[in-house]
């Protein structure tokens, strides 16, 4: 494996891991402020078949990403009127959201375009394009770190580099906010939120509008950017991975650029290596493919050391007598 | 009414300004009247005490002046002027601070970030956590609440998560702050350390509400006293005037004797015998400290005393499901036989078992499930019962229909077995514990507040029904904050006080102010009090008017 094959691996990675790190940032605000969200990847799916949609009928991106947030705002607004409003069980809800956008995209899709579920590929401004940085050929042919910048950090669409950009505004807003002071309370302990005079209600609906703005990027990336158009299930599980991610990064904004980007890099690998060889034995493309979700679930399963949620995760805030 | 009812209003200090006042207050739950009709007056930079049992009404009043909950009716002056308190932020702008019973306190924050929440300075926080650091450091030179700034909640014991909440309220400027059960939870330094705290804010000029049920707090830091019973406030007076024993005569109620007829006990060999019964929680306080007594067959012993004194705690024992994580010493025989105190042995079941019924103190925790039907209540803790059951399957049919029988026989309204228990009032639901407990036929009955929250109609059937079954030569034991009760049900009356049994007398013999004082810890009987008080409880003889 030379240079050149490790940088092109770790730019796939950073191309995959984008749509991950954007919906476990979207989870991280709507579980800090203690909705569990399992709708992630509905919210994702919505995003991407709405972004494709309006990028294929306007020929703009940028109308699409608009649309693709819509799309999965709309669906944060039931999942808070669901879960905030009408105090309902959060998990059910999230449920409900991937089912219905599960279903809800193929069905649009086949009466608009009739292609199956697919909406028509995209082309030319209805795609993001790629940026090149400044400089970036110039410095091609300078040695280490041409590569680096210029293939690495050079050469991506603006999402991403907003996906990466939205780890250090996040963490600032968490920690050295009143909004995030608020937010990060009304997680753990809505009664002294509450009691401080401040609306839980209202701190909650900002968190799951972040949410659903992030998780707007994320699938819009995902039909604009990543590929050209919408694809049936094209999120593929990856808002369940950026699930696993966030309880893995135990929901700390830094630790979630370092989980997504494992998960990122195991599924650029298994791209580049579809059989890997290890010399004994070969490993079948299935087991590479799998591997993601294989992490997933060791993840999910407990073996990365106690992670705690937000102590008030998961249940409506009632006030107590 | 007792000697307080005379003085229920506008005794206190009627010179000093108000700094809160009352007027009228009413909150209804439901069919649940929490508070009727409630004048306080709480004169500026006085400690006031508000003292009740449990369910009383305290902690409500307390949290509509938090602007917790709305009013039905009634009108709130703070400083003299009329005030609509909506909610907490309201309040905080009218200066009151409240420190609840469960602290609101963000674990994982430290201490500056939960004193700052909600009243941040600006968008960022480090100019806010900053301005914090500086007032704290003076809070604490000014009245003595010591707490490191930086660390984290779940560090801090819960004396000094308490302090935060203190010092939560005095970051926000509060000048009247409500402090409910603040001793609940603490060890005796600390409660002394936080007493030292209040008078040193008394000092400065804040006026302070304490809510609790303990006397001695009332009576060692008070300056005025209001006592509420059943949602009502029955009485202000000044602490100085009055005595523990008199509180504890108004918190508990003489309210129209009910006369239960009933022919004098003949009592047969001891049921239950229990000899230096004790237990420490799980947080190393002593609840029971050597408890020793006998029930006899026929006979019906009551258990007076103010709420929280280890009645609970005895009640569960003898079920068989001590507090979890306690330790137990001592023992219980049940007709000459030992019953475990602990393992596989001790449960409700195997207690049912042996003859023991029980009707348990909170119906509607642990006497019913309230989302079941009424059938399935009275199936309850019975349901391995051989006529409940066909082979492996339950007899449904065969429990409706005893349902049914028991619902009659005790007249539960409405005569509906299908009907979920949460939809029958309070009275019938008891009816519904009674008749499942009763009707088993027990050697033992354990009674824990038989008639709390029940009309008067269901009160003279149960007590009825209580001594048709002493009547029947079984054994009773009823535990009741209600004094009348106790006095018009019992053969012979134990008085619990922190965890001791004060003293015993015959029902016919006993005033309720002989009671009161065994109630309040001290015993009317004992020259020299000096002796029979335990050590902790000392500052009790220096109360004034107690000689009287």
């Amino acid at each position: 494996m030379d240079f050149a094959t490790v940088i092109q691996i770790l730019d796939s990675a950073v191309r995959l891991m984008t749509p991950l790190l954007l919906a476990c940032l979207a989870g991280l605000y709507s579980e800090r402020s203690g909705v569990f969200d399992i709708g992630l990847e509905g919210k994702m799916l919505m995003a991407a078949f709405t972004a494709a949609s309006v990028a294929y009928a306007t020929g703009s991106a940028w109308l699409g990403l608009i649309a693709g947030v819509a799309g999965s705002m709309a669906l944060s607004l039931v999942h808070g009127l669901s879960s905030i409003t009408f105090r309902g069980n959060q998990l059910i809800s999230g449920v409900a959201i991937n089912f219905l956008a599960s279903g809800l995209t193929v069905l649009l899709g086949q009466k608009i375009f009739g292609l199956g579920g697919r909406t028509p590929s995209l082309t030319g401004a209805g795609r993001f394009p790629e940026i090149q940085l400044p400089f970036a050929a110039a410095l091609r042919d300078v040695p280490v770190i041409g590569p680096i910048y210029a293939e690495l950090i050079s050469g991506h669409t603006i999402l991403v580099y907003v996906a990466f950009l939205m780890v250090p505004l996040t963490w600032w807003v968490l920690f050295r906010t009143r909004f995030g002071l608020r937010l990060r309370a009304v997680g753990e302990n809505p009664a002294s939120v509450d009691t401080a005079g401040v609306s839980v209600t209202r701190l909650r609906y900002a968190a799951i509008a972040i949410c659903g703005l992030l998780c707007g990027l994320a699938g819009a990336y995902l039909a604009t950017g990543l590929s050209a158009g919408f694809v049936k299930e094209m999120t593929a599980g990856r808002g369940f991975i950026a699930l696993a991610a966030l309880i893995f990064a135990k929901w700390r904004p830094w630790s979630a650029l370092g989980a997504t980007f494992l998960f990122g890099l195991l599924e650029a690998i298994a791209n580049r290596y579809p059989n890997l060889d290890l010399g004994i034995v070969t490993i079948p493309s299935m087991f590479m493919n799998a591997l993601p979700y294989i992490l997933t679930v060791i993840i999910l399963a407990g073996f990365v050391g106690r992670a705690i949620p937000p102590r008030a995760g998961g249940e409506p805030y009632v006030k107590e007598r | 009414m007792t000697a307080g009812g005379d003085t229920a209003e506008g005794r206190p200090e009627t010179a000093a300004p108000a700094a809160i006042e009352l007027r009228g207050i009413s909150k209804a739950f439901g069919p649940v009247q929490a508070n009727k009709d409630i004048d306080l007056r709480v004169p500026k930079g006085s400690i006031h005490g508000i003292i009740g049992e449990n369910g009383a009404g305290k902690s409500t009043l307390m949290s509509i002046l938090y602007g917790f909950y709305k009013p039905d009716a009634g009108e709130i002056l703070v400083n003299g002027q009329p005030l609509t308190i909506a909610d907490s932020q309201s309040a905080i702008r009218a200066g009151i601070g409240m420190v609840f019973q469960h602290f609101k306190l963000v674990q994982n924050f430290t201490v500056l970030e939960n004193v700052i929440l909600g009243v941040e300075d600006g968008r960022l926080l480090r100019p806010s956590l900053a301005k914090a650091r500086g007032v704290l450091k003076q809070l604490a030179a000014e009245y003595g609440l010591n707490v490191d700034p930086d660390e984290t909640i779940e560090e801090l014991s819960v004396g000094h998560q308490q302090r935060v909440e203190i010092l939560k309220a005095l970051y926000r400027q509060a000048d009247i702050l409500i402090l409910d059960e603040p001793t609940g939870v603490l060890t005796p330094a600390e409660a002394d350390h936080l007493f030292r705290i209040l008078r040193g804010l008394k000092a400065e000029g804040k006026t302070i509400i304490l809510i609790t049920h303990k006397l001695r707090e009332i009576m060692e830091i008070t300056d005025n006293v209001s006592v509420m019973r059943r949602g009502e406030m029955v009485a202000s007076v000044r602490t100085a005037e009055t005595s523990a024993e008199q509180l504890a005569e108004l918190m508990v109620g003489r309210k129209v004797l009910l006369n239960v007829a009933k022919a004098p006990a003949r009592p047969g060999a001891p049921v239950l015998e229990v000899r230096e019964l004790k237990m420490v929680d799980d947080e190393g306080v002593e609840r029971l400290r050597g408890i020793g007594f006998d029930i006899r067959a026929g006979e019906i012993l009551g258990i007076a005393g103010v709420s929280g004194n280890g009645q609970t705690q005895l009640l569960e024992i003898l079920g068989g499901y001590p507090e979890k994580g306690s330790t137990l010493s001592g023992a219980i025989r049940l007709n000459g036989r030992d019953l475990p105190l602990s393992g596989g042995g001790c449960n409700a079941a195997e207690r049912r078992r042996q003859g023991i019924g029980h009707i348990p103190e909170d119906r509607q925790v642990e006497g019913l499930i309230m989302d079941f039907t009424a059938w399935e209540n009275v199936a309850f803790g019975y349901h391995h019962a051989p006529e409940y059951n066909r082979g492996w399957l339950m007899d449904n049919a065969a429990i409706r229909d005893d349902a049914e029988g028991k619902m009659e026989r005790f007249d539960v309204r409405p005569r509906d077995a299908a009907l979920a228990a949460r939809n029958f009032s309070g009275g019938n639901q008891q009816k519904i514990v009674v008749a499942r407990e009763i009707e088993r036929n027990p050697d033992l009955l354990l009674i824990g507040q038989p008639t709390r929250g029940v009309d008067i109609g269901a009160i003279e059937f149960i007590h009825k029904r209580i001594v048709e079954l002493r009547d029947a030569g079984k054994a009773v034991l009823l535990v009741s904050v209600e004094l009348d009760e106790i006095m018009s049900l019992a053969d012979r009356i134990l008085v619990m006080f922190d965890g001791r049994i004060m003293g015993e007398r015959l029902p016919h013999q006993a005033t309720t102010g002989d009671l009161g004082c065994l109630m309040a810890g001290v015993d009317p009987a004992t020259t020299a009090p000096e002796d029979a008080i335990p050590p902790a409880h000392k500052h009790v003889e220096e109360l004034p008017g107690e000689s009287a």
